[in-house]
């Protein structure tokens, strides 16, 4: 195990060494930028990195430009975990063999992927790096639709959500279905840790990250990216959705360890109405016209039960 | 823990799946990356065992499909160590896609395709529709008669694919069954004379040395795909083809085994002639040779290189022959059968007038016998003799039913 690296502020933390640069072509007010800086600037250690098709990997990696101060890899939508798994028994059988080039160094091998390359086309791909146990991190940049290619809904679209594959329209208010509990499902994998993160709460973000990469085994990170875009917000408001989405708990913050112990991670002195929440994306407004008002409702009950159900597994410890 | 060394004998009785899985045992690969597939299963089952004797040192990874398995085979080949992997038909399928990122991202892999049929209807024999199907995907294609043959194009593949003139990757193919699954004798080399022939990998673009940080799989659009392509295709065409050369006489220098991109067999002053693949080359041989007992002038042309194709010695070999069938063990789904497509291509602009004529054969692991080549070798006299093609340009033989021509 490597040292853990000493982080005391923001300002310290934000010019650390950066191997993720400036230069990418991801939009104003990106957060999957700032996340994928929090989970690089979380080391000191070498990093083998992989992207999944999509906004990170189509934004970062244009020839002969690469936004990558550390090796790489892209092959498909559907495989950056394993890609990274593939890099992982590398790394494993060079250092049986005694061929390590480095081999006094300690990497990291973490993959990105978006929602719609984890919870929908790479799915299997992660549930079997997360079953044979890499020695991996695997980050899904969730901004709950295909943003690259402009808005479709994925498995982790909200309901009533206006995604371009599911528009709200005189008859519609939108996605019908429910977000796929990802956690959950990678949690039940008995991986050593799981952990939900948004951008907002770096400090949180970076003792979990630095946890997970320190954790022999496979890990898993749920990441909350508000989406300028799809979301429909103004840039400059990244850190205020990010904020909006955490304090009113549809995103709430825990780890999952083993499978088994869930700790609440943080707690909102001000619990913000879910509401105000979805208040502040385009992509609901369509929810505030008198007819899906009752969804309003049904999303407060819903953001409530499942906090309920978090503190009851927190503290029954199974 | 230090890995043991196998004392093989000077004459093996093996099968073509476990000839494949002694030659990687041998190339001492880093990681095998797979997914389990009738008829290549016995392939990693014969590795897994091997690495459970302590007879391999590097990793094992088995998957969840053979798209992961090809995914994990990138992986590992893009961090900078030898790797391979074994599929058949939907397997081959579902990996399809993978293909073509490992050979556009310039990673020398094998992988052994054990040929079968693809579906539907479902069928685990042998015929060659999966490797027809990845034959635009930028991998050179090895083509094996027999478990010998499987085991020294392996050793021979691992060579080629890893030059850092080439770096592409490789497919050995085997017949499923007839070769994967028939035992006969087999020499191999020793462990250290398998490896030795092999080499030491020499890694390039390495991501696992952090000294040097590389990007692997970048977005290319019309700027520059194109030239990416072309520069892929120039390599096969200016480097693969010179290499797989040397390496074929270095080989034959240390077993006394030749290997040719064009299998020829009495060609020399044949007037007719079949080019085929896979376990069939070596039935056409047997005929080839009774036809001669009976005054026809009968010859084989084996495909040993399916890519790159051997045009030039294609259009060399059959310059003077004037009848040639060319056979297509895959359904050729409303066109042609691809090796016609392939020697016309090589023909057409040759100052040759040879008669060319297509068969299609043994779908789905439908035997070929040595009367339907007796007869076809007929057929082909009879071409040569009239000087036109007397039948349709595409028959299907050993099929049930009304006899089926097009073209």
């Amino acid at each position: 195990m490597s040292e853990m690296k000493k982080i005391k502020n923001l300002k310290e933390f934000s010019t650390s060494a950066d191997r993720f640069e400036g230069a990418n072509l991801l939009c104003p007010g990106c957060a999957h930028s700032i996340i994928v800086r929090e989970v690089l600037n979380a080391t000191n250690d070498d990093l083998i990195l992989g992207a999944s098709t999509g906004c990170l990997e189509v934004c970062t990696a244009v020839y002969p430009y690469t936004s990558w101060d550390a090796s790489w890899i892209h092959i498909g939508f559907e495989n950056s975990s394993t890609a990274v798994a593939g890099a992982e028994a590398m790394y494993k059988a060079l250092k049986t063999k005694g061929r390590l080039k480095q081999p006094d160094r300690n990497p990291k091998f973490v993959a990105f992927g978006g929602d719609g390359a984890s919870y929908d086309i790479g799915f299997q791909w992660i549930s079997g790096c997360m079953e044979r146990n890499h020695n991996m991190m695997y980050v899904v940049l969730d901004n709950e639709v295909y943003a690259n290619t402009g808005g479709q809904r994925s498995s982790s679209t909200p309901i009533g959500s206006s995604a371009t594959t599911s528009p709200a329209g005189s008859v519609s208010y939108g996605e019908k279905q429910n977000k796929k509990d990802m956690m959950g499902i990678m949690a039940a994998h008995h991986i050593p840790y799981a952990a939900q993160v948004a951008p907002n709460k770096w400090k949180d973000m970076v003792k979990k990250i630095q946890t997970g990469m320190n954790t022999e085994g496979a890990t898993f990170i749920n990441a909350v990216s508000p989406c300028t875009t799809e979301w429909k917000f103004d840039p400059k408001d990244t850190m205020k959705l990010a904020d909006l989405s955490t304090d009113s708990l549809v995103f709430p913050l825990y780890e999952i360890i083993n499978g088994r112990e869930l700790n609440i991670t943080y707690r909102p002195k001000n619990v913000v109405p879910v509401e105000e929440y979805l208040a502040a994306q385009g992509r609901f407004k369509h929810l505030f016209k008198d007819e899906y008002k009752y969804l309003i409702k049904e999303w407060q009950e819903r953001v409530d039960a499942n906090w309920a159900y978090l503190n009851r597994r927190e503290e029954a410890r199974v | 823990m230090v890995f043991d060394k196998m004392e093989l004998r000077e004459v093996e009785v093996w099968d073509g799946n476990f000839a494949a899985a002694q030659a990687l045992r041998q190339a001492q690969v880093d990681v095998v990356s797979a997914y389990p597939i009738t008829p290549s299963t016995p392939i990693v089952e014969g590795y897994a065992k091997f690495k459970a004797d302590n007879y391999v040192e590097g990793e094992f990874v088995m998957v969840e499909s053979e798209h992961a398995a090809m995914s994990g085979c990138i992986g590992a080949a893009a961090a900078g160590g030898r790797v391979a992997t074994a599929t058949s038909s939907q397997g081959l399928a579902l990996m399809s896609e993978t293909l073509y990122q490992a050979s556009g991202m310039r990673l020398p892999i094998v992988l052994n395709m054990v040929n079968r049929a693809l579906a539907a209807p479902l069928n685990v024999n042998g015929d060659h529709s999966d490797m027809y199907m990845v034959r635009d995907s930028g991998w050179i294609q090895f083509d094996a008669f027999n478990p010998q043959e499987v085991y020294d194009l392996n050793l021979i593949a691992f060579r080629v694919s890893e030059d850092h003139s080439v770096r592409t990757p490789a497919i050995v193919n085997q017949d499923g069954f007839m070769t994967s699954h028939t035992a006969q004798g087999v020499r191999p080399l020793t462990d250290d004379e398998a490896y030795g022939f092999v080499g030491a990998y020499k890694p390039m673009n390495d991501m696992l040395d952090f000294e040097h940080p590389v990007t692997h799989g970048v977005q290319t659009e019309e700027d520059w795909h194109f030239e990416h392509k072309a520069r892929q295709h120039n390599d096969m065409m200016t480097y693969v083809v010179p290499k797989i050369e040397e390496t074929f006489e270095a080989f034959e220098k240390l077993t006394g085994r030749k290997y040719n991109r064009v299998e020829k067999y009495d060609m020399e002053d044949a007037d007719v002639a079949v080019v085929c693949m896979g376990t069939s080359v070596e039935t056409a041989r047997e005929v080839a040779k009774e036809m001669r007992e009976k005054g026809i002038k009968a010859g084989v042309v084996g495909i040993r290189v399916l890519r790159p194709f051997p045009f030039a010695e294609i259009s060399e070999t059959l310059k003077g022959v004037k009848a040639v069938a060319a056979l297509d063990r895959s359904a050729p789904g409303g066109a042609a059968g691809m090796l016609f497509n392939e020697i016309a291509g090589s023909l057409i602009n040759a100052d040759t007038k040879v008669i060319l004529s297509g068969y299609i054969y043994g779908l789905g692991g439908r035997d070929l016998t040595k009367a339907h080549l007796v007869d076809l070798f007929n057929e082909l006299q009879a071409n040569a003799d009239a000087g036109k093609i007397l039948t349709k340009q595409q028959q299907f033989i050993g099929v049930r039913g009304p006899k089926l021509a097009y073209l």
